[in-house]
């Protein structure tokens, strides 16, 4: 028989006002195994606890009924003072008689009725609630960044800068991402690469911090403080520890119309080749698909002229393996091409060009060295045309959202321009100008008002071309919607943000959440926006939504700190209210079939299987195993269970069934039917 | 003779309408007693065998709520609690239940009003529909609802 005690709180007058909780704790006295049951003013208070305490060493109570508040409100305060007590503390269970009673419903018999009724579900379930220990799990203190543009490398920084191993994945040969193509940052106007270069050095020289470039995540397993990750090295052909990255293989090689990515397209790159001079490693990479020994057979030149034999056409991919404690995702963002848009001659107009190539055009590192020259003749632009909101907040292009940077880094381009060509014109044609966040607005302004940009609010419907003129026809909707038109020398499209091209397959093998544009979920849009749902995951940055630097910076350093936190202890401990598959009935066995219905419904992964060997080492049958790491106790496992071999902690079938079948009682009437 | 007042079982998730019926509850937002709180973590753990045993308890009507599609805690409970609901409907009225005895419904963790709202329209939907007489009838009948050789 159990030896439950009900402690019933009046929580001054908010449950007493309204439910008789003397009346209460009277009838559950009468529950059966119900050893005490006394109400009290404050049960949270000191004294309150104090009495639920004695009582349970005086009474030797198994279990204990607080019937108060929401059980999310004080549930872990009276866990403890059950704990304190020298009981299990998931032997405490709480009837809700504030939020779900006496709150809502007014001071009538058949709200008491309600309460004690919510006291007799809980003592039933109370009853069937067995002792559980919290679940430790060893951490690996090593932290893995993905993406090693600005997100990443304050993330990557402040782990390693708190005494922590970081392992940094970055596809491409340098580390710096979209940040390092930028000419200067707004609100500021300073340049991009001063404030960045020396962190992408910082992360190179720091002892704490391992980098792969030219890599790749290819898969991730296991659970959070013990994530098994493969990168995907990709071959250099040039072996790092040889070369001094003097760059004469570059000047030789003969493959030198390739268009260059960092430059967005603007120039022309050699097939062995450093991103951009001030890149991180500073040495070179052969892209096999345009290098010329790699597509004949012959060429070798490089190889030749090398000083340090550091050229290894023979090196192979290779797959590298680490354990990981905890992972920031921080894959940034890509734009939407010039080609994307038919009304603005799917990106076959030179001179229609989009933000990043605008920003190689500006910056002192760009294909012009920072002239505003423009892609198709190379003559100074006078009259330049910028086009927000290109694919953005536009339900006919499929990109619903707002990219979130384009107002500001429009402003930021036309004023750029204007600072360069004095004499120029700069139009901007928007729809709304969205600059919330410090001095963003007050940049804008002085773009209209000091740089004298004219800002027209309207739709951009087309742009032809007529005697080597852009024409921009477009609406301007404060003059009654008459039509503009603007002859311009070059048109800049701030196109929408979108998620890297393979966002989707790394939150597959990551198994994060995404949403319709593959941008990744955050596991709560308020009160958790850097972890997703998988615990141990977190994100920053533009991966999760388009967004700008101090943004980036801002979450990256808040994922940072969720993973430090994660390595301030050796262990982790988690709740115990994970599903557990039934191994005891019969002894060895377990009733589990084996059908693994249950593995295609568990969203975490957490089920695997698990071999059933007799003594002499003979397989007796396999059946499903719950990681009680990864498990997040939703219970779809146990409710899709056919055989009815999966449970639930703390929401088992017994209890939940007790609390069912503790009220109204009718199966008798039903019985004599 | 005595007013009929509905028994009402609500199945709830931890995350949403739990924490929704909270809100109902600190909003002092009035609804009638009639109705009988469960936890569940998660609408996805609700064994559709529960649904029968409310009834087998003496529920006259059944709410299940759970996280807005897309909302859920668990990512998918959610889904799998609609999709065993369109499966269990059918069954349910297979055997001789009214299934307008049972509400499905989401409410959110933000929407105290909505699920006081809930709970007035399905009081009041059961209080015409009567008192649960089907599963009586069906015990008449013979039918046996298996969930006593898997759960007492």
């Amino acid at each position: 028989m159990s030896r439950i005690g009900v402690f019933v709180c009046h929580c001054g007058e908010n449950i007493g006002a309204t439910v008789d909780c003397a009346k209460v704790a009277e009838t559950a006295a009468k529950f059966p195994g119900v050893a005490y049951s006394i109400d009290y003013k404050y049960m949270c208070s000191d004294p309150g606890q104090t009495m639920i305490k004695d009582a349970i060493k005086e009474h030797k109570l198994d279990g204990i009924v607080v019937a108060a508040c929401s059980p999310r409100m004080h549930e872990p305060t009276f866990r403890k003072a059950a704990r304190e007590a020298g009981i299990n503390e998931f032997l405490c269970e709480m009837a809700n008689l504030r939020e779900h009673c006496s709150w809502v419903h007014a001071k009538e018999d058949s709200t008491t009725e309600k309460a004690t009724e919510l006291v007799k579900m809980l003592v039933e379930k109370v009853k069937k609630n067995k002792p559980l220990t919290h679940i430790k799990v060893p951490v690996t203190k090593t932290a893995l960044v993905i993406g090693g543009g600005i997100g990443g490398i304050q993330a990557a920084l402040d782990i390693a800068n708190c005494g922590h191993q970081v392992i940094m994945v970055e596809k491409e040969p340098s580390i710096g991402g979209h940040m390092a193509q930028l000419s200067e940052t707004f609100p500021t106007l300073d340049c991009s690469q001063c404030i960045l270069t020396p962190r992408m050095v910082e992360v190179a020289q720091h002892p704490n911090i391992k980098l792969y470039t030219y890599a790749e995540v290819e898969s991730v397993s296991g659970f959070i403080g013990n994530f098994e990750v493969k990168i995907r090295q990709k071959a250099k052909s040039v072996d790092e520890s040889l070369c001094t990255g003097c760059g004469l293989c570059m000047q030789k090689c003969p493959s030198k119309r390739i268009p260059d990515e960092f430059n967005a397209g603007l120039s022309n790159r050699t097939a062995i080749y450093v991103p951009f001079p001030q890149a991180v490693p500073n040495k070179p990479v052969i892209d096999r698909e345009h290098c010329t020994y790699f597509k004949t057979g012959k060429c070798k030149l490089c190889e030749k002229v090398c000083p340090a034999n550091a050229i290894d056409f023979n090196q192979k991919e290779t797959i590298i393996e680490e354990k990981i404690g905890a992972i920031v995702v921080a894959t940034g963002f890509d734009i939407k091409h010039t080609d994307f848009f038919p009304e603005y001659g799917y990106g076959q107009h030179p001179d229609i060009i989009d933000g990043l190539q605008f920003e190689r055009l500006a910056s002192a590192s760009g294909p012009t060295l920072g002239v505003i020259k423009r892609p198709s003749d190379g003559k100074v632009p006078e009259k330049v045309v910028f086009i927000a909101c290109s694919g953005s907040r536009d339900h006919a292009k499929g990109i619903e959202y707002c990219s979130k940077i384009c107002c500001m880094y429009t402003a930021k381009h036309a004023m750029l321009y204007k600072h360069k060509v004095h004499h120029g014109d700069a139009y901007v044609f928007y729809m709304d100008i969205r600059a919330a966040g410090k001095n963003y607005d007050e940049f804008v302004r002085r773009a209209i008002e000091e740089d004298d940009v004219n800002y027209i609010r309207g739709r951009v419907s087309k742009i032809y071309e007529r005697d080597g003129k852009l024409i921009v026809r477009g609406v301007d909707t404060l003059l009654n919607s008459e039509p503009v038109e603007v002859e311009a020398d070059m048109v800049v499209l701030a196109t929408a943000a979108v998620a890297q091209q393979k966002a989707e397959p790394l939150a597959q093998t990551m198994h994060i959440g995404y949403d319709a544009h593959h941008f990744y979920s955050e596991a709560h849009p308020k009160l958790k926006p850097v972890e997703t749902n998988t615990a141990g995951i977190m994100l920053a940055g533009a991966c999760q939504g388009p967004r700008d630097i101090p943004e980036t910076v801002a979450q990256a350093s808040g994922a940072a700190v969720k993973a430090v936190a994660l390595f301030a202890n050796d262990e982790l401990t988690r709740e115990p209210l994970v599903a557990v598959v039934n191994r005891t009935t019969p002894p060895m066995f377990s009733t589990c079939v084996g059908c693994f219905l249950c593995e295609s419904a568990c969203p975490y992964l957490a089920i695997g299987k698990e071999e059933i060997k007799d003594r002499n080492g003979n397989l007796i049958k396999t059946v499903a195993y719950i990681n009680p790491g990864l498990c997040q106790g939703c219970g779809t496992c146990v409710a899709l269970c056919r055989s009815k071999s999966i449970d639930l902690n703390g929401f088992t079938h017994q209890q939940i069934l007790s609390e069912v079948m503790s009220l109204w009682n009718r199966r008798e009437e039903y019985a004599e039917v | 003779m005595q007013k009929f007042e509905p028994k009402i079982m609500a199945y709830v998730c931890n995350w949403c309408t739990y924490a929704g019926a909270d809100l109902a509850g600190t909003s002092r937002i009035k609804y009638p007693p009639n109705v009988r709180i469960v936890r569940y973590p998660c609408t996805g753990r609700i064994d559709f065998m529960f649904l029968l045993k409310a009834f087998e308890a003496g529920a006259d009507g059944v709410i299940v709520s759970g996280c807005h599609p897309n909302d859920c805690h668990y990512t998918s409970g959610n889904f799998h609690a609609r999709r065993r609901w369109m499966v269990f409907k059918e069954l349910a009225e297979f055997v001789g239940l009214d299934t307008r005895r049972i509400t499905f419904s989401w409410v959110s963790a933000a929407e105290g009003a909505k699920w006081a709202e809930l709970v007035n329209e399905v009081v009041e939907d059961i209080r015409e529909l009567g008192p649960n007489t089907e599963y009586q009838e069906l015990a008449k009948k013979g039918v046996n609802m298996p969930g006593d050789l898997l759960y007492v």
